[in-house]
């Protein structure tokens, strides 16, 4: 007996309701970007400057009594936040606190992480610091540059493949998909004010291949079933692929998230929110791969003849052979 | 037909056993890499055999622990010097011609430039044409020559500046140097593995593992240390003091009220200083011995013959260090610099005296140290979220394809061991987001055998047969899986390209891992099958 997640033959409708869900994308695509706006995104020092020190202490954190100590300091804007985490030891109590960029300075000095450190001595004595990290303004404005500069290089680059591979109705479907995954991506780190660094765009990218990757298969048994059955609808011709596909974007995305979600709860509290960008992405990719990229495929329409070129049975792989 | 020929067998199985092999050493990860220190070291190296491989997946400062930081070089500094060095010599053709051109007097110039206020203005251009006659040439950007300098007039005053090409080449010299003497000092330390890489036009980025805090690194490469031995001319305690043409006004290190006017022009300097070792004075402070090589011996030994009585100033990094009295000539070539020094301190100037003085200051953008107690924490949680996916990712692939499940499972384990041989043969470095990478590609490598198995399902209820089912399922899924992997390797690239540090790490994870995934999917879980089904020649087939 088998473990199935999905029946052995489906067919659902995904269109009788694509008004529903692209109504669904629409508007959660205009909260992510309102969200964005108002209340903006919450950015670590990669991008906005300053310094983040993460101090360890057998003692319990005090939020208050920490501020207390470094205000007279007058570093500006600081915030203080207890960090918990399941692999912790019982005393082990971790804050990570973030000074903004000091004025007309790069990298933060050397004395006022000092000053900080040894403010801190007074409160908790066996007060540890095991990371330091500062970042100059001058390379937080460059990174922002090449994190956009990366996010709209990758989906340029896919439109291009997919248009080459398949057709232009392909290439903007899949992309339409993917900006959708990105921006809402984008969004949920704004709502829920996680902190947004490199290692966030490093997951943005991540999950543009994956949702690709995810869109691809579908589009890929899309343009077999166009193929073979010529007379069909093109909404039934999509919706026969999706369901075909089905069973496999279930399995992949289980197993991604089993080892994606086993990272998120033991892999510690430095990458949870990288981690937390994944899941977050894979369930917003696998969604839009069915119902963003194949609906909007759906409205562009397709070529319908593609006999000419079709000279290998199949695609132009089949001749591959182990 | 459902065959694999032997050759390709042979092949296929050939390159998981070579992968694997690379993959060995990370295994015993402390005992090879002992080994190779002491290979390194040129010791006898024992606890691993010689005739396998010993490259090891590197560990990024996130997981290992250690200093890192990205410096400027104030490139323009080092024009401002050249056109400093330059000085005499227009001076001198400029004198020549005293009676065209009238008095020249050198005036306060901006970064880079050379201002020289000429007193006959009407001549500007006689001026400028005995400048120019100074120039000497350089390659340009095109190919062709141009002169090193470019000489203008703004008033009365004529400017020389550096040309372009000349620029260019001072800009490729200063970030030679300065990476080499940042090498030389942070080798100095006894560090290990340091990373000291130029990035882009004037950015050296340095990774020193181990080292407790980024700022013990900046105090090693932070500082010019730039030591000179100047002429005193007197003392001042006012700070806005005026110097005199060609005098300069420092400070004394040990005594905020105490100024001392010296000769800008210095007798020696730290340049020709061919040994510096920490050592004690007669009082027992710490202190430096220094000896000079035999032209830096000849003129600081003439100089002290001619000037005994007189104080001369050890200068580092515009701070006068002591100003001692010349109380007997000096023609040994060695000597001692005495201050406000601890021990510590004495042993670092040494070191910074022995590696020499970097040609231009550096200015850090970024600076990150991570403990090793945290960098092991992240290994160790890492380790334990990989075993737990990987053991939920294989007991839900058995339970969801069988005997086929199983194969895809072994495939797993093979790509994981392919994944980390690779690592190690290409040096990689691996880093947290890295590990993330890895646990993202045990779960996403299952996605090509999955696409796989499906379209054998499929095939199952229309073809004739097993065989050609399995077949068929290898054919049909070819291209969704090379159009999916290719995408994501694009993907992958470009975070290589673009990103920096731990983002690259991922990248390269991710990257290595789409290949291995593809290889172990369409050829490794495909010999498996096939040799299966040879053995047991099922009439029918569950998937």
């Amino acid at each position: 007996m088998r473990l199935r997640l999905v029946k052995k033959q489906t067919a659902f409708d995904f269109f009788e309701k694509w008004k529903l869900w692209l109504g669904v994308s629409a508007l959660l695509v205009v909260l992510s970007i309102a969200s964005t706006v108002t209340q903006g995104l919450n950015f670590g020092i990669d991008f906005k400057g300053g310094t983040t020190i993460r101090a360890e202490s057998s003692t319990p954190i005090d939020v208050a009594a920490y501020r207390q100590a470094i205000e007279p300091l007058a570093l500006g804007d600081v915030s203080i936040a207890e960090v918990f985490d399941p692999s912790f030891r019982g005393d082990q109590h971790v804050a990570q606190i973030r000074i903004q960029a000091q004025d007309g300075q790069e990298a933060v000095a050397s004395d006022v992480v000092a000053q900080l450190e040894s403010a801190l001595r007074n409160i908790a004595p066996d007060i540890r610091f095991p990371s330091v990290e500062s970042v100059g303004p001058k390379v937080s404005g460059e990174l922002i540059k090449s994190a956009v500069l990366a996010v709209v290089i990758a989906i340029a680059v896919v439109l291009i493949y997919i248009w080459l591979r398949f057709e232009w109705q392909f290439a903007l479907g899949a992309v339409g998909a993917l900006v959708h995954d990105v921006i809402l991506t984008i969004g949920i780190f704004s709502a829920l004010q996680i902190k947004f660094d490199l290692a966030i765009i490093a997951a943005l990218l991540t999950i543009v291949g994956y949702s690709l990757n995810d869109t691809v298969v579908v589009f890929d048994r899309v343009r077999e079933n166009l193929r073979r059955y010529k007379k069909k609808d093109l909404s039934d011709v999509l919706n026969l692929s999706i369901n075909e596909t089905l069973s496999r974007t279930v399995m992949t995305s289980v197993t991604t998230l089993l080892a994606l979600i086993s990272l998120f709860v033991l892999g510690g509290d430095v990458i949870r929110g990288f981690v937390f960008a994944m899941i977050w992405g894979v369930m917003v990719g696998t969604y839009s791969s069915v119902f963003v990229a194949s609906s909007t495929l759906l409205r562009l329409g397709v070529k319908r003849d593609w006999s000419k070129p079709s000279n290998t049975d199949g695609n132009q792989f089949a001749n591959i052979d182990a | 037909m459902l065959h694999i020929e032997g050759w390709k067998r042979v092949v296929i199985w050939a390159t998981c056993a070579l992968g694997l092999l690379f993959a060995l050493p990370n295994g015993f990860y402390g005992q090879v890499e002992s080994y190779n220190d002491a290979q390194d070291a040129g010791q006898e190296a024992t606890g691993w055999a010689s005739f396998l491989p010993s490259g090891l997946v590197n560990l990024g400062l996130d997981l290992r622990g250690g200093a890192h930081l990205l410096g400027e070089v104030k490139l323009e500094e080092v024009y401002t010097t050249r056109l400093e060095g330059f000085w005499p010599e227009v001076r001198n053709a400029l004198r020549e011609e005293r009676t065209t051109i009238g008095a020249i007097r050198q005036q306060e110039g901006g970064a880079g430039e050379l201002v020289v206020r000429i007193g006959n203005p009407e001549q500007m251009d006689r001026a400028i044409e005995v400048v120019q006659t100074l120039a000497r040439p350089v390659a340009s950007l095109t190919g062709g020559m141009t002169d090193d300098i470019v000489v203008s007039a703004l008033g009365n005053n004529l400017i020389v500046t550096l040309s372009e090409a000349e620029q260019l080449a001072t800009d490729d010299r200063t970030m030679a140097q300065s990476l080499e003497i940042i090498r030389r000092r942070v080798d100095e330390a006894g560090t290990r593995e340091p990373t000291i890489q130029r990035q882009g036009k004037d950015r050296i980025l340095i990774q020193v593992p181990g080292l407790g805090s980024a700022q013990e690194l900046k105090d090693l490469i932070g500082v010019p240390a730039l030591l000179t031995f100047q002429t005193v001319v007197g003392r001042s305690s006012n700070p806005n003091g005026a110097a005199g043409v060609g005098n300069e006004l420092l400070p004394a290190a040990d005594n905020p009220d105490l100024y001392y006017i010296l000769e800008r022009t210095p007798v020696v300097t730290g340049e020709e200083l061919t040994d510096a070792q920490p050592s004690f004075d007669q009082n027992g402070r710490p202190a430096v011995n220094f000896r000079f090589n035999t032209s830096g011996a000849r003129k600081f030994g003439q100089y002290t013959t001619d000037h005994v009585g007189d104080p001369f100033a050890i200068v580092l990094d515009d701070e006068v260090i002591s100003a001692p009295v010349i109380e007997v000539p000096i023609t040994g070539g060695s000597g001692i610099i005495t201050g406000n020094f601890d021990v510590a301190e004495s042993t670092r100037l040494a070191t910074l005296l022995r590696a020499g003085s970097l040609p231009a200051s550096l200015e850090f953008l970024e600076e990150r140290t991570v403990g090793p107690e945290l960098g092991q924490d992240s290994i160790d949680a890492g380790k334990i979220a990989c075993l737990v996916g990987f053991a939920a990712v294989l007991i839900f692939m058995f339970l969801s394809y069988g005997t086929f499940g199983i194969f895809a499972n072994i495939a797993l384990l093979i790509n994981v061991g392919l994944m980390f041989g690779l690592l190690s043969m290409i040096g990689a470095t691996l880093t947290l987001p890295g590990i993330a990478g890895i646990v993202l590609t045990i779960g996403m490598a299952v996605d090509a055998n999955v696409l796989v198995f499906e379209r054998i399902r499929e095939e199952l209820k229309t073809a004739k047969g097993p065989a050609r089912a399995i077949e068929l399922g290898y054919e049909k899924a070819l291209s969704a899986i090379v159009d999916a992997n290719i995408t994501t390797f694009l993907t992958a690239a470009i975070l290589f390209i673009m990103g920096a540090g731990p983002v690259k790490g991922f990248a390269v994870t991710l990257g290595l891992g789409i290949i291995t995934s593809v290889f172990t999917a369409i050829f490794v879980t495909r010999a498996m099958v096939v040799i299966w089904f040879e053995r047991r020649k099922p009439k029918t087939l569950e998937v």
